[in-house]
């Protein structure tokens, strides 16, 4: 297919196979050297570069891995690599990392150079925490961060002479964060002609591609000049929205999305210090609720949560829409309902009444960008201590993400008590059937879930809990 | 103000070039190897038939195409580069697909048809040793008695240590390009030892090692991992590009890289441990045993330097260590920062730990009163000199006011039910040279170009730890030139030949060394012409800041000016100096010696908390005292402190290579293998560099920094069981490392751990 872009200052069009990622494109057919292949996990940052999509009136830039990226995301818009930001001094970010000693061999630098840019150009205010939040997608293995820390504390000190009133981006080109020619990229933008004709030649199995953060993982090589076809992700106000007491996100709703809407934290207002924990900024950029849910896996972070909130699936063949629980969703290991051409197109959940708590716990070997060991989910309403509802997920446990349907059921129309508990965690033995794996034995599968289900009834009833039973 | 680093602006702009980064020419190949997808086995079958139709393939190479040897062993030549009649561990190379892309290459190797008859595989090292699979005979080390001593002492403790493999994670994989030249071959590859791949290509190729040039731009990271084990990759880029007369290039994926190349050794080991009431070590005895994976590779050289490292900074009368490099069905292990001396040190802190319980003292006052002292000796024969052992612990103490800390600890755990902190001290001791003397070498070629500019090539590797920097900073000293008149150049086995690995922690002390008498060399030369220009003695020139003069005279040469007159008149504006270390040695048939041109001490403190519902861990914070000697760059090392701890820390905690019982890496990519990230790093790591430092042998009294600062991570471990205690007394303690949250909440409730 044909592609056009802009690619650092330049309006460019290429010819490529749409299943082509975007970082072979930069290196190989532009020699863009700077950006680098580490992993093709999204697991090293080694690869970040920064997508800028123009909408009402601005550009909005976010940093992804574009070792997974298909090159289709990019018609249209603008990529930046680290030789986007080279102006004839070094850029605020670069100038700072090389005073700190913050670069060891070099190899991580222009990644994570660029995912501390896209932290200063699509935040107002800043603070270290989100500052290191923004490179957990990055590994460095020569400073153990240290030094790179030290560089964002004296980079942060370096940006707070905003004047009123200046506008963001002028204020960041003052600052040499990012060249003046950023201004153009609108103009460049809309001069770019943009052809949707899939010339492709398909040979060979066909893939429907949403984020592609899991997919370019598990199946790189199959996905190599195979025939793609892509689910768009719109912005979150069209993806998220509520309407007769149900909250819906489309498929294609990214994680960072749900992370930037107040529809979630209004209903949750925990939801972002959860979501922190699924992957890195890059990932969470691109993974999509749809992908999370067909991805099946039993420890998928955001099906976690969805299935503590009942969630519906709706799923879409030629114009005829379908609706099951999300719990009924998953038939076996990676197996779930959904016929031939069937797409999943939203998923909702009920509007949570009063009285309402959730909690989600995960566990992983590294508390950020690591896949748990085990997850889960409660929710619950509940008064004076009498449950009214509880739905309790459990992710990491099965060959399935699971509800604890018995023990959810046990919990329901009861006071909370320690006794209560201690009877109901009695079931959770028999609805668990957790494999020894790379994440963790079974034994230490079953013993965590307890102990994280001891941790939501912590959270909601802190003083009827008597410690000693834990 | 310090200078900047040259490399470094580079590195932020994205404009260093990494191997896969430099243009490769039009009618390049590309390598896919085939690889043995069992850990033992005999091959029945290989068919290349259907591979050999697949698209883009040019050719297969097999063992019976190599014209030269098949044997890239180093220390033991035991080790084929393409297996022949039997494979020993998964990912061992058995053909080379080459293609004409990656993707083509790849595609290709998975139509190969191989049979094999499956063996038994072993992945345990004592099983090994029941079985009597050793890579050589076992090394003992022993000085005083140790059955005498037993008698003497008040309480004897035994026990059993067991430490994990640990992935180097290098964030560039392993690389290599290969091109003909017109009558040899160069090979551009991303290893630690030029000389080696050079080496080992002529043998592979039948070359004369003058016609392999090899050359190295800089690392994406190294940290022991592509010591001994880039040299199979380059030399298979170069077998490729020589039996095709085309340029090969071969880059490994992460998860071909981490499956396929050697880690660090897990090891496991067994003590015995004496003290008298009031904590004096009288004896310590150990076996080791040293999980060296299917052959050699540097197992000996590593298992000798645990041996060395079995007291860590102590003084123990009476010690006998006995070590087994066991063979087993794992890829070969291999070096990694600290090489063998983590793995003995964690034995020697378990067993005092352990001691500490029983004897009921704390654990740093054992610590502290067995520490080594001024011209006391190592069990092995070296006699210490300018032992900072306690200088660091005291300071140490007294800076961070470890009192105090355990005092606000012990406060904060009689009120916190579920959160539980604890903190461990350790001093640390390492040896620095090569333990193989004759590596103490190293070769630097400086010249002076007309216009003032140097450019200096030395047997050193840049990845990272600042090698490049330093010896910049050794030049312009020595010249009193701008910095920025200084270039070191890509190294390269033409221009300095017969190079030791960058390792052992010693590449800025012997490269800085050599290049100084390189440098002094030509500065003699200057003042001579100098004396003679403006008319003094020799003795009386002075260079400082580009001005060559005498002391009170008004006439001056700038620097440009003296090199002009220098090469009008025919002076050699160049040099090549050689470098070997003084006074090392060691018996191997005594096993005594003096190996180590110093040593290295230092203390860390290390505070946890831990979440006893959940199993997770924190490292607060990492409270350092080092002896950093008189540093070249403060920032560089303390940019290698923090990153050696760092690693050290991910080696005790979450870094975890799980083998399977059949001997495949279960932990086979970055999402199953964790490295520490940004948040996982303390928010508090203070680091002193201890103050007046005493004299040290390396360049301008600086000390070697790359390994030694690794070894505080160790008291990660024994601060997160300090925390586990609190909430429960009654755990059996287990020394098994890395301490994953899977092992602290099964310990904290007393299950058993894997």
């Amino acid at each position: 297919m044909n592609i056009s872009f802009v690619l650092n200052d330049k309006s460019v069009t290429t010819f490529q196979n749409n299943s082509t990622v975007l970082l072979d494109l930069i290196r190989n057919e532009y020699n863009l050297t700077g950006t680098k292949e580490g992993c093709r996990e999204g697991d090293c940052g080694a690869c970040s570069v920064l997508i800028g999509s123009y909408k009402d009136g601005k550009m909005i830039y976010d940093c992804i891995n574009s070792c997974l990226l298909p090159i289709n995301a990019v018609i249209g818009n603008h990529v930046v690599t680290v030789e986007g930001l080279n102006q004839s001094e070094l850029s605020l970010v670069q100038s700072h990392y090389v005073d700190n000693y913050a670069s060891q061999c070099g190899f991580c630098t222009p990644g994570i150079i660029i995912s501390i840019t896209n932290y200063l150009l699509g935040n107002y205010k800043y603070n270290l925490r989100d500052a290191k939040d923004s490179i957990v997608g990055n590994l460095c293995r020569c400073t153990g961060h240290v030094s790179i820390i030290e560089s964002l504390k004296s980079l942060l000190e370096d940006l707070n002479d905003k004047s009123d009133g200046e506008e963001h981006l002028s204020y960041l080109i003052r600052k040499r964060v990012i060249p003046d020619y950023f201004l153009r990229i609108p103009e460049l933008i809309s001069k770019l002609t943009i052809s949707n004709e899939s010339t492709d030649e398909i040979n060979g199995k066909s893939f429907l591609v949403s984020g592609g953060t899991d997919i370019y993982v598990q199946k790189q090589d199959e996905l190599y000049q195979a025939a793609v076809s892509f689910i768009d992700s719109n912005d979150y106000e069209e993806n998220i929205y509520i309407s007769e007491d149900k909250c819906f996100f489309k498929a294609s709703t990214t994680i960072n999305q749900i992370m930037n809407s107040n529809i979630m934290s209004s209903i949750i207002p925990d939801i972002n210090n959860y979501l922190r924990l699924f992957g890195s900024n890059q990932i969470r950029n691109r993974a999509t609720v749809g992908g999370n849910i067909v991805n099946a896996s039993p420890i998928a972070d955001f099906t976690s949560i969805l299935l503590a909130l009942n969630a519906e699936v709706h799923l879409l063949k030629n114009k005829k829409e379908r609706k099951i629980p999300l719990k009924d969703f998953f038939i076996a290991h990676k197996k779930f309902d959904l016929s031939e051409n069937e797409i999943v197109e939203k998923v909702s959940f009920p509007l949570p009444e009063k009285n309402f708590f959730f909690n989600y716990e995960k566990v992983s070997k590294r508390e950020y960008l690591d896949i748990a060991s085990v997850n889960t989910s409660a929710m619950i309403i509940v008064s004076e201590n009498f449950i009214d509802h509880i739905t309790v997920s459990a992710g990491g446990v099965a060959p399935i993400p699971l509800v604890l349907r018995k023990f959810s059921e046990f919990m329901t129309g009861k006071y909370f008590s320690d006794d209560i508990l201690i009877r109901a965690m009695n079931s959770v033995d028999e609805e668990i059937s957790p494999i020894s794996d790379i994440r963790g034995s079974a034994e230490y599968k079953r013993l965590l879930l307890k102990k994280l289900i001891q941790c939501h009834f912590l959270k909601f009833f802190p003083d009827k809990i008597e410690t000693e039973i834990l | 103000m310090m200078e900047k680093n040259y490399e470094l602006i580079r590195h932020v702009k994205g404009e260093s070039k990494f191997l896969d980064d430099l243009p490769v020419l039009s009618n390049t190949l590309n390598a896919y190897v085939f690889t043995a997808p069992v850990a033992h086995g005999i091959i029945k079958k290989l068919a290349l038939k259907y591979a050999l139709e697949s698209k883009g393939v040019f050719k297969i190479i097999t063992a019976k195409d190599i014209k030269g040897e098949n044997q890239i062993g180093g220390i033991i030549p035991d080790e084929p580069l393409l297996a022949e009649d039997k494979v020993h561990f998964i990912g061992q190379p058995i053909a080379v697909v080459v293609a004409n892309s990656k993707y083509e290459a790849k595609q290709a190797a998975k139509k190969i048809q191989l049979e094999v008859e499956e063996l038994p595989a072993i992945t345990d090292p004592r099983i090994a040793y029941q079985q009597n699979s050793l890579i050589m005979p076992p090394k003992i080390f022993e000085s005083g008695n140790v059955n005498d001593a037993w008698k003497e002492c008040d309480f004897i403790v035994e026990g059993r240590v067991d430490s994990g493999g640990q992935e180097h994670v290098y964030l560039e994989t392993q690389a290599s390009y290969s091109f003909l030249k017109e009558d040899g071959i160069k090979i551009i590859s991303s290893t630690q030892s030029p000389t080696a791949v050079q080496r080992i290509a002529s043998r592979v190729l039948d070359f004369p090692m003058n016609k392999v040039e090899v050359e190295v731009l800089r690392l994406g990271g190294g940290f022991g991992g592509k010591e001994d084990q880039a040299t199979a990759w380059a030399v298979i880029s170069a077998l490729s590009c020589h039996l095709t007369g085309r340029p090969v290039k071969i880059i490994l994926s992460r998860h071909d890289d981490i499956l396929w190349t050697g880690k660090r050794h897990p090891y496991s080991s067994d003590f015995k441990i004496g003290l008298k009431i009031d904590g004096r070590i009288l004896a310590f005895e150990v076996t080791y045993y040293q999980n060296a994976g299917a052959s050699a590779d540097l197992s000996p050289a590593v298992l000798e330097r645990s041996l060395f490292h079995a007291t860590n900074s102590y003084y123990i009368p009476n010690v006998r260590a006995v070590a087994y490099s066991c063979k087993t069905n794992l890829p070969p292990n291999t070096a990694f920062r600290g090489f063998g001396g983590p793995q003995a040190i964690f034995v020697i802190e378990s067993a005092i730990h352990k001691a500490s319980k029983v004897i009921g003292m704390r654990t740093e006052k054992i610590q502290e009163i067995n520490l080594i002292k001024e011209a006391d000796h190592f069990y092995y024969g070296q006699k210490v000199i300018n032992s900072n052992a306690s200088r660091c612990f005291i300071r140490a103490k007294e800076k961070y006011q470890l009192e105090k800390l355990q005092n606000e600890i012990n406060n904060f755990n009689q009120q916190s039910k579920f959160i539980k902190k604890g903190i461990a001290v350790i001093p640390i001791c390492f040896g620095i040279s090569f333990t193989s003397t004759f590596l103490n070498q190293a070769s630097s070629l400086v010249h002076i170009y007309t216009d003032g500019s140097i450019g200096i090539s030395t047997t050193a590797v840049e990845m990272g730890q600042g090698v490049n920097m330093k010896i910049r900073q050794v030049a312009a000293k020595v010249f009193s030139v701008d910095i920025n008149r200084i270039r070191i150049e890509y190294t390269n086995t033409s221009r300095n030949a017969n190079t030791s690995p960058t390792a052992a922690s010693s590449a800025a002390d012997l490269n800085g060394k050599v290049t100084l008498i390189a440098c002094n060399n030509i500065v003699e030369r200057l003042k001579e012409l100098a004396a003679k220009e403006l008319k003094c003695e020799k003795s009386e020139i002075q260079f400082k800041d580009e001005i060559i003069f005498k002391e009170g005279s008004k006439k001056k040469i700038n620097w440009i000016d003296l090199i002009q007159i220098a090469y009008r008149e025919r002076i050699s504006l160049s040099s090549l100096a050689h470098y070997a270390t003084p006074g090392i040695y060691f018996d191997r048939t005594s096993n005594k010696g003096n190996p180590f041109t110093y040593y290295s001490f230092g203390t860390a403190i290390i505070q946890s908390q831990i979440d006893c519902l959940r199993g997770t861990y924190k490292i607060e914070s990492v409270k350092v005292v080092h002896d950093f000697g008189k540093s070249l760059n403060s920032k560089i090392d303390k940019g290698q402190a923090e990153g050696a701890i760092m690693q050290g820390i991910g080696w005790m905690t979450l870094e975890d290579v799980v083998y399977s019982e059949k001997g495949k890496n279960l932990s086979d990519t970055l999402s199953t293998y964790k490295v520490p990230d940004v948040m996982f790093t303390p928010e508090d790591i203070q680091i002193e560099f201890m103050e007046n430092p005493s004299e040290s042998l390396a360049i301008f009294n600086s000390k070697a920094i790359g390994e030694p600062p690794f070894l505080y991570g160790i008291a990660a471990f024994f601060s997160i069981i300090n925390a586990m205690q609190e909430f429960n007394q009654d755990i059996k303690i287990e020394y098994k490392a890395p301490l994953t949250p899977e092992r602290v909440l099964l310990q904290l409730y007393n299950k058993s751990i894997s």
